[in-house]
């Protein structure tokens, strides 16, 4: 039986992480590459990293940090947060991601998730999603809403319609962020996850809200999630991947215990 | 040398990494002349069946892969790799390189189940075969795919995995061995796969 995964983030700004970890050992916790070899020794079934660099050499910042972390894990990893086109996938890529997230390039231009799918298969093209809870109108049926710009801008976009068509042209997986959950560690967006999950055929990954192994427990069943990204709970120590699954072993959902 | 087959299906570096963690340099070609000097093959990719055949012909590589069969050295399939070794896919409905015979199938979705088929699964090893000794039992590989390959003979099923059916996720025939699941993504129990084979002489009864 597939394994429901656990996916720490990384948050990346020029080259370092933003959020660090608190250990006793020897991690450098602004380090992306020891971070990631950190939480890939720890049982991280994957990894995602968010590149939040501002600068115009921010690709070559980005690419190094991807090729030296392809260097020390041999578990998949994702990279998101200013991938505009096929270069720019094709980069990070070839540096080792063996998948890249797109979110607002993808609202502004759809094509690009067709022609990612096209170059490299839709198994690297991963759709993130920023969705705001929003009184259900003709625009927005569902009463989730697309948003970019880390939830200021509202894109007029029902965020059921767009996974159903991201997967038409060709995404191969969504990460769903709730901008309402995001940051306050007081658990997932369960209605969400659960409508947009229901409705793919392909899988999603929980974003936004964790903040306890209930959390996950929660998503990852109720929520019909077939991932969970968790940030905060496991970069500051309050919790260790192991711990989280031994919880969620213990309450029969398929987790990865021996690594 | 050991040659990593490059025919434009993906990303081939991790594999190549993968190696290095092994202290092995992997030579990635796709000269059909540089195949021929091979001592051991590593036939990776992702992509789909049907542009993947194209290419392999249009490169010679499909000669130089039945002809590495035929001498007898050590072939490793992964992933797309693992699926036009048979001799038909249903995906783009492609005529493939048939080193067994069967046919890659879709995989179908049994909901709630999600297609492709992403993450971490067990493999149940059905027979021994050298290239899958010392794996620790709940160890677990990573997958990513929407078709699975089906040998026509039982015999050449190493090993099963369960998604909604139960799929041949670990083939072998001979010389040549395959996996659906990645090992160069899996973890070091991944890289254990890797470094039997690099030591496997190829010698295994069907």
């Amino acid at each position: 039986m597939l394994s429901k995964r656990i996916i720490p983030c990384l948050d990346v700004r020029d080259g370092r992480t933003t959020k660090g970890i608190k250990f006793k050992n020897n991690v450098d916790i602004g380090d992306p590459v020891a971070m990631a070899r950190f939480y890939y020794e720890a049982g991280a079934d994957e990894l995602v990293f968010y590149d939040i660099t501002a600068s115009s050499d921010r690709r070559n910042i980005m690419i190094d940090v991807v090729r030296r972390v392809a260097a020390e894990i041999l578990i998949p990893f994702s990279v998101g947060g200013g991938i505009r086109n096929l270069n720019d996938m094709r980069d990070v890529l070839l540096a080792g991601a063996e998948k890249v997230s797109v979110n607002s390039a993808a609202i502004q231009n759809p094509g690009l998730i067709t022609a990612g799918a096209q170059a490299f298969g839709s198994q690297c093209i991963v759709l993130g999603m920023d969705v705001k809870r929003v009184a259900p109108s003709s625009t927005i049926p569902s009463g989730y809403e697309m948003v970019i710009h880390g939830g200021r801008t509202p894109m007029g976009i029902d965020a059921l319609w767009w996974a159903q068509e991201a997967v038409r042209l060709g995404a191969g997986e969504i990460c769903l962020n709730s901008i309402d959950a995001d940051g306050t560690q007081a658990g997932y967006e369960l209605t969400l996850t659960r409508m947009i999950s229901e409705a793919v055929p392909i899988p999603v990954i929980a974003s936004g809200g964790a903040g306890a192994p209930e959390h996950l427990h929660q998503v990852l069943t109720e929520g019909r999630a077939d991932a969970a990204l968790i940030a905060s709970m496991v970069h500051y120590g309050t919790y260790t991947i192991k711990g989280i699954k031994d919880y969620l072993a213990q309450r029969d959902i398929p987790v990865r215990l021996v690594w | 040398m050991i040659v990593i087959i490059d025919y434009q299906a993906g990303n081939l570096t991790s594999v190549v990494r993968s190696l290095k963690a092994l202290g092995v340099e992997g030579t990635v070609t796709q000269d059909p002349a540089v195949v021929a000097q091979a001592t051991r093959v590593i036939f990776p990719g992702v992509g789909a069946a049907g542009k993947a055949m194209a290419t392999l012909k249009k490169l010679g590589l499909d000669q130089a892969l039945r002809q590495s069969f035929g001498r007898g050295i050590p072939i490793l399939g992964i992933c797309l790799g693992a699926q036009i070794i048979l001799e038909h896919s249903e995906e783009n409905d492609a005529a493939c390189l048939g080193l067994m015979p069967g046919r890659t199938r879709a995989l179908p979705r049994v909901e709630p189940l999600k297609i492709p088929h992403m993450g971490w699964n067990r493999v149940r090893f059905l027979q021994y075969h050298p290239v899958f000794k010392g794996l620790p039992e709940g160890a677990e590989y990573y997958f990513v795919h929407s078709y699975y390959p089906a040998p026509a003979e039982t015999t050449m099923v190493l090993g099963v995995t369960d998604h909604g059916i139960e799929f041949p996720s670990a083939i072998g025939r001979r010389n040549l061995v395959a996996t659906q699941f990645h090992p160069e993504k899996s973890g070091r129990f991944g890289l254990q796969i890797l470094e039997n084979f690099l030591a496997w002489d190829g010698s295994h009864a069907e």
